[in-house]
């Protein structure tokens, strides 16, 4: 038996392990073609072109641009619906709502991506407060309905940590004349800070990696620009699009799949373990 | 400038002594409510309860409690586990406010001043009056910040130091951490936690402090120091404690009401109060035979 669950744990490692050493080669050869300076600090991408232009920035800017985007409605809007369940609603509130928020995560990401593109899209347009209303397909929209799709995750990790602070520490709070706003934010919240920022990190990852939304909302088009207004490709719009294409396996455009692919694993690798050495340094560890 | 805010601190607590405290509970100013204050018959008296109940949903945890906690000096609550002797505690501060479904009815009357009036803020009730609870809960900050969170939350910004070390040095822990006031509250032993929660309490200068069981996780120099430190408290202070250690009882409070749980004709246990009176009365000649048999252990 232990046999046996020892497996399925050893099953998923073997499956990280493998991705990443299949991507080492033809990354690899990949280098050996095109420079990997000119590749990382390159502002024209344009893998599949000829004459073709191998300088990802472009895509990297997509993407931090979609990122952002999508975090500042996840972050604030999770954080602050995971206070309101495990801090203010009534417990039957709770129970009714937490599945409920829940349900946003269930919900395919093509059809996330086609309310960007229908629904928010038009409003992004219509609001746009600077100069030229900007495309059918931008930047904005899809970071914003990113966003919401990601907002469960945040609202429900965050709510777990604050949920597990002892309640003596919220009761010690009050006693001392603390409103609960006052214990929310001074008790609860840095208490809980370790497995928020967890949530955080884990919401850019899924930033980082979601695809689908982008794909259909925020345009193909590579783009060195901060404007989320523009159309823009992220990292993963770029290999999802090369490589439903039909490109030859042995091509540089090939390669450049795996080149970029293992750029995201790298990027989204290191931001863990920095935002691990952040949460050991800032927790308020209680027993 | 440093000078200055100690000797405010000081003038606070030689003030303490001499006039019943300024009482302001409500968050307007010139409320109805405020100008009830003075109306106690006697200033000795700090709560005036008649005919408490507290309900949890639909069942009644104690019934009909009438009495009164005289100023500066420690009150001892006892009786068997499950009396409601917590449940009657928390209605001093108004923590019960904070449990879905309990309900208070009957009258609590602070300085003459009905704590569960219309006017009154909850938080402004917490503020005056402080609680030590069971477990040690210090906040998993630092030592200094444990007992500057009160304060700060009484949006005080100056003086803190000087408020934090008064506090811990009341709480006779100062010595004890004093080249530590930035590790963190948790790294203490049980009974300097204990300690540091009082030394917390008393870092917002509150009339009363409520100790639900404060020794039950200490070891018995701990407890000691702990019972030192009331009987120390209680010159500036009203304390009120609950226990189930009956030799503290006796040793520290001056009065002891004896709760127990009856158990009515539909079948509910109801916490009621027994006896009410000087502490040496109610352990060398108790009225009620409930009382000396708890008392002598036979019972509870
Ligand atoms: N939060 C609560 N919700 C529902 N019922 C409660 C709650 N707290 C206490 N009670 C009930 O109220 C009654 C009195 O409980 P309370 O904790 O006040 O007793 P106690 O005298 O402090 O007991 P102990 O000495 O064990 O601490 C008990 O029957 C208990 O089950
Ligand atoms: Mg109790």
């Amino acid at each position: 038996m232990i046999g046996a669950l020892f497996c399925c744990a050893a099953l998923s490692v073997a499956v990280t392990v493998g991705i990443v050493l299949s991507l080492i080669p033809p990354t690899l050869e990949f280098f050996t073609e095109v420079d990997i300076f000119a590749f990382l600090t390159g502002t024209d991408w344009a893998p599949l072109f000829v004459p073709a232009k191998f300088g990802v920035l472009p895509i990297v800017m997509g993407t931090i641009v979609v990122t952002i985007c999508a975090i500042s409605v996840a972050v604030p809007f999770g954080l602050g619906t995971a206070i309101y369940l495990s801090e203010y609603a009534r417990p039957r509130v709770r129970k009714l709502l937490k599945p409920l928020i829940e349900l946003l995560a269930g919900i395919p990401t093509v059809i996330y991506g086609y309310f960007a593109l229908k629904f928010i899209s038009p409003f992004v347009q219509n609001l746009w407060p600077f100069g030229d209303s900007p495309g059918v397909f931008n930047a904005l929209s899809a970071g914003l309905v990113m966003g919401i799709m990601i907002l469960p995750m945040v609202a429900s990790l965050s709510e777990d940590a604050l949920s597990a602070v002892p309640h003596g520490l919220r009761e010690g709070a009050y006693a001392l004349g603390s409103s609960k706003f006052e214990v929310s934010t001074r008790v609860s919240v840095p208490a809980a800070l370790s497995g928020i920022v967890a949530a955080f990190v884990l919401s850019v990852s899924r930033a980082v990696g979601e695809t689908m939304i982008v794909l259909i909302a925020a345009g193909g088009t590579p783009n060195m620009s901060l404007n989320p207004g523009e159309a823009m490709q992220t990292m993963t719009a770029f290999i999802a699009a090369a490589g439903t294409g039909d490109l030859p396996q042995g091509s540089t455009g090939y390669k450049t799949i795996f080149a970029v692919g293992s750029l995201l694993f790298v990027a989204t690798f290191m931001m863990n373990v920095f935002s691990n050495r952040i949460v050991r340094k800032y927790r308020e560890v209680y027993e | 400038m440093v000078n200055r805010e100690t000797t405010d601190l000081g003038e606070a607590d030689a003030t303490r002594s001499l006039r019943t405290p300024a009482i302001v509970l409500t968050r307007g100013v010139e409320t109805e409510a405020l100008s009830n204050v003075g109306e106690a018959d006697d200033p000795q008296t700090v709560f005036s309860v008649r005919g408490l109940d507290v309900h949890y949903g639909p069942t009644i945890a104690v019934a009909g409690i009438d009495l009164d906690i005289p100023a500066r000096q420690i009150t001892a609550l006892i009786g068997p586990s499950g009396c409601g002797k917590s449940t009657f505690l928390r209605c001093f501060n108004r923590t019960n406010d904070l449990i879905p479904g309990a309900k208070v009815s009957g009258s609590v009357l602070y300085h003459g001043l009905d704590l569960y009036g219309p006017q009154i803020d909850p938080v402004e009730v917490r503020r005056r009056i402080g609680m030590v609870f069971q477990k040690p809960n210090p906040f998993p900050k630092s030592i200094y910040d444990n007992v500057a969170f009160g304060p700060r939350v009484n949006g005080q910004r100056k003086g803190l130091d000087e408020v934090v070390e008064h506090a811990l040095t009341r709480a006779a822990l100062w010595d004890e951490v004093k080249d530590k006031l930035k590790k963190s509250g948790l790294a203490l032993s049980g009974g300097q936690q204990q300690r540091l929660c009082i030394a917390r309490a008393l870092a917002v200068n509150p009339d009363v402090v409520l100790m639900d069981e404060p020794c039950s996780a200490l070891d018995p120099i701990a407890t000691s120091r702990i019972e030192d430190l009331m009987v120390e408290l209680k010159r500036d202070y009203t304390i009120v404690i609950v226990t189930h250690n009956m030799q503290q009882a006796a040793r520290v409070s001056d009065r002891t009401a004896f709760f127990t749980a009856e158990v009515r004709d539909s079948g509910d246990r109801v916490g009621v109060l027994v006896e009410y009176d000087h502490t040496e009365t109610i352990f060398t000649a108790p009225s009620d035979p409930r009382t000396e048999g708890y008392i002598t252990g036979r019972f509870g």
